[in-house]
């Protein structure tokens, strides 16, 4: 074989991702009265890189195949955080914006801490610590209020040279400074290892703890990200449990149409970002086809089996039936 | 004895007094073993003689009990096989410890990949690799393909070229070329015995009379959870080997064999020609009414395989399976089951396809039989009740209660109901994968004695040990697989351990007798 094919055999399901997105956003532009123009291009931007930083959070527990279902809380609890911390003058503003994001990563510590050390499932320790994280957000803003640091907001919603949202900016920045390193480090290499075959990584003497607290972790600071650009675009704090529901939620079907294994081992956070553009584009193509909104939901679902169903044509191969349930 | 050399070197590992129990069940006692730079070190034994808790112990992945781990003459202890690996241990495990998903560089780089600006460093590590499985001579396989996209025998290699990246000091071989090509094993012991003159330790644990020979300077013999024997390469016959290999005390456990009878035809079960990928190769058999046709051999030969073919698990069989005489395609354990067919499989691995230990007693008793007791649906409990009675008392199942989640019984008690639990169907051909490991003598005994009486009911038993006394008490014939196909059967007085032992390793069991004589 070629290098360019086991370069295209490693990037297949992130490409696949990329290309699911990149025609629907192509019907969406073209059928849009506006057409392919900067605005547009920044308003799906700004839509879509809110999931798309939640499902990087999700990605990164989901590679451990582990689950994060308190990912679209924290994203809830450090909006509401934002809404009274990211304001005044300059210097105020930075400490919010670090406290903000130190909070959504002591969240993904106190997750990890749990569900690695304390050894319980993670999808009900995340379950708990959500309904924890939400009471705290409720707490903070039991009616939706607050401002934020306006200048900062429109800087990072706006458009950098007139033409490139500066949202997709900030997320290419995170990606770079995250998930770039994590992806090449030792760590994350074990994060990789112990999701794809545990007994085999602890085998290898791989540091399977440290990786999974790490993935831990990270989610909880991506997702505050998340939370951060979330104020950003509002304005205010809303302790809005439906959305951070349906947060978590999405943020589970981006990765899986991302390419992410949800049994772990397998897939990238930039395909989970394109997972998450498509995943929007989807309510923006009913929009330009001026189907009713009710339609969004139906939609969104039947989209969603057909991608996870292309995914599970490998199970054809299996010989023996038992690898069925592994 | 000892040569001038290894009189003056140190030795680079020696363990003493080395115990470890695995819940009453003894795996290793009071063993000894002595490693010495520049040797290849041989460790032979029955299966279950301790060999790979020895290993295990030496890799870090288990502590035992008892005993003495001395590294270069200092007391060491690994908590895990990472400390194993940084004190130059390493370990090609028969079981793999590959990472399926990742790539063939990055799992043979995986402890220790080489790193810029403190991120790993993809184009060096494909060199690395490459290097690695040029050295252990295998140079076909590309470093960026993925380890699950490869064959075994290549993935082998791999584990191999891993263990040697790490450039150890002890390097322990354990079924390392079990599933290699001649052509392989060829290159791999090339590269072994270049290893040994750069001053490496090895320890090499194979089945395989022939490597052995080929490779040791010093061999080790294990039986019972003990080093028996330690002598050097070439000393000893092949019949003296399998004699101390044996030895074991011999209790008189089993229920007597009906004396030969004919058989009714058709038999229960026939298979002509059986074949899988590349682990099951014409296997032909058959097992009659009232018969107990055991399946013997070193472990991994094929045998599970060949149990689950025949209950219908693996996907793309050949050959044909016939049963009363009739063909049949049995497509699924559900199939298998059906009352047409009335086969019952008792796993090996009771705790995770046998029970579901969290659930009760009676739950799990009831669970292969639900159809036979529930009307339209509906389980009628009184009907549940009287079954499940009968078989606790058929067996005599130890248990506090039948309400009580099962992971609380003993070993032995929860193997007994894993059967009763298929004995609730009233099976026909009842085919058993090492159904007595790691449970006690007195539950053995009466495991023994159950299935004979099942045979004499007219049941048609296909039964899978590593227990070579076992399989010589309870069979009416043993079939022994050897590297996927039978290639002995064993009945009446040619029903031997030394018969037994000597079709498993495939050593030419003429040439034995005539030593012997």
């Amino acid at each position: 074989m070629k290098e360019w094919r086991f370069w295209l055999a490693e990037q297949r399901q992130t490409l696949m991702a990329i290309g699911i997105f990149a025609v629907m956003f192509a019907i969406y532009v073209t059928n849009h009265p506006a057409g392919f123009t900067a605005n547009v291009v920044q308003t799906a931007a700004n839509k879509s890189v809110l999931l798309a930083f939640v499902a990087m959070a999700q990605t990164l527990v989901v590679i451990t195949a582990g689950i994060d279902l308190s990912v679209g809380m924290i994203f809830i609890l450090t909006n509401c955080l934002a809404s009274w911390l990211v304001v005044g003058g300059a210097g105020a503003t930075t400490l919010g914006v670090i406290a903000v994001l130190g909070s959504g990563l002591a969240c993904g510590i106190l997750n990890g801490l749990i569900v690695i050390y304390g050894r319980l499932q993670p999808i009900v320790a995340t379950i708990a610590t959500g309904a924890a994280y939400f009471g705290i957000a409720l707490l903070l803003r039991p009616y939706p209020g607050g401002s934020v640091n306006e200048g900062l907001a429109d800087a990072l919603t706006g458009k950098l040279f007139g033409v490139i949202p500066a949202s997709l900016v900030a997320l290419a920045a995170v990606v770079l400074v995250v998930w770039v390193p994590f992806s090449r480090s030792v760590l994350g290499r074990a994060a990789y290892a112990s999701g794809s075959s545990e007994p085999a990584a602890y085998m290898s003497g791989m540091p399977i703890r440290r990786a999974k607290f790490l993935a831990y972790a990270l989610a909880g600071l991506l997702a505050s990200i998340g939370g951060l650009f979330l104020t950003f675009f509002t304005y205010t704090g809303e302790a809005a449990y439906a959305s951070g529901n349906a947060y978590t939620l999405f943020s589970i079907a981006a990765v899986v149409l991302g390419g992410v294994s949800l049994f772990g081992g397998k897939g990238s956070v930039i395909g989970a970002i394109f997972g998450a553009f498509a995943f929007r584009t989807i309510g923006d193509l009913l929009f330009v086809f001026d189907f009713d909104p009710l339609w969004q939901p139906l939609f969104q679902g039947v989209v969603l089996l057909i991608a996870v169903s292309l995914g599970a044509f490998g199970l054809f191969r299996v010989r023996n039936r038992l690898e069925w349930f592994g | 004895m000892t040569s001038p050399e290894t009189a003056t070197a140190p030795p680079l590992l020696s363990m003493s007094g080395i115990s470890k129990f695995y819940g009453g069940v003894r795996a290793l006692e009071k063993a000894e073993l002595t490693v010495m730079p520049g040797r290849i070190h041989a460790i032979l034994g029955e299966n279950g003689a301790g060999k790979s808790t020895l290993i295990k112990i030496m890799a870090g992945v288990v502590a035992p009990d008892q005993g003495r781990l001395l590294l270069d003459g200092r007391e060491v202890s690994f908590a895990s096989p990472a400390d194993a690996a940084a004190s130059g241990i390493a370990c090609v495990f028969q079981e793999l410890s590959l990472i399926p998903d990742l790539s063939v560089a990055d799992n043979i780089c995986i402890s220790n990949p080489p790193r810029r600006f403190g991120l790993i460093d993809r184009q060096a590590q494909r060199v690395i690799a490459a290097e690695a499985l040029a050295r252990a001579g295998a140079d076909d396989i590309h470093p960026r393909i993925l380890v699950k996209d490869l064959p075994l025998s290549r993935r082998q290699m791999v584990e191999i070229a891993k263990a040697l990246a790490r450039k150890p000091r002890i390097l322990i071989l354990d079924e390392a070329t079990s599933a290699l090509t001649a052509g392989d094993v060829a290159k791999v012991f090339a590269v072994l015995k270049r290893f040994r003159s750069e001053g490496m330790a090895l320890l090499y644990i194979s089945h395989r009379m022939h490597e052995i020979a080929e490779l040791a300077d010093e061999c080790t013999v294990f039986r019972n959870g003990r080093n028996v024997a330690t002598y050097k390469a070439g000393t000893r016959s092949e019949t003296e080997v399998v004699e101390m290999m044996i030895g074991r005390e011999y209790k008189n456990v089993f229920p007597p064999k009906p004396a030969h009878v004919s058989r009714p035809q058709p038999p229960v079960l026939e298979c002509r020609d059986l074949g899988w990928d590349d682990r099951l190769r014409n296997i032909s058999l058959t097992v009659g009414e009232g018969e107990v046709v055991g399946l013997g051999g070193l472990d991994g030969q094929g045998q599970r395989d060949l149990l689950l073919a025949l209950f219908g698990v693996l996907r793309g069989t050949t050959g044909e399976i016939l049963i009363d005489g009739k063909p049949q395609t049995i497509a699924s354990p559900a199939r298998a089951c059906h009352e047409n067919i009335g086969m019952a499989l008792i796993p090996e691995d009771r705790k995770t396809e046998g029970l579901m230990l969290p659930m009760t007693v009676r739950e799990n008793l009831s669970f292969a039989a639900l159809d036979r007791v529930a009307r339209r649906g509906i389980i009628d409990r009184d009907k549940e009740e009287e079954l499940i009675d009968g078989m606790v008392r058929l067996l005599g199942i130890k248990t506090a209660g039948l309400d009580i989640p099962v992971g609380a019984l003993s070993g032995g008690n929860q193997q007994k109901v894993v059967i009763a639990k298929w004995l609730m169907r009233g099976p026909r051909l009842i085919l058993l994968n090492d159904p007595t490991r790691g449970i006690d003598v007195g539950t053995k005994q009466e495991l023994y004695a159950l299935l004979r009486r099942l045979a004499d009911q007219g049941a048609a038993i296909l039964f899978y040990s590593t227990d070579y006394d076992e399989l010589i008490g309870c069979c009416d014939r043993v079939l022994v697989l050897y590297d996927g196909s039978v290639i002995n059967e064993l009945a009446g007085d040619r029903l031997t351990e030394r018969a037994l032992i000597a079709s498993a390793l495939n050593v030419d069991q003429a040439r034995m007798t005539e030593a012997r004589i």
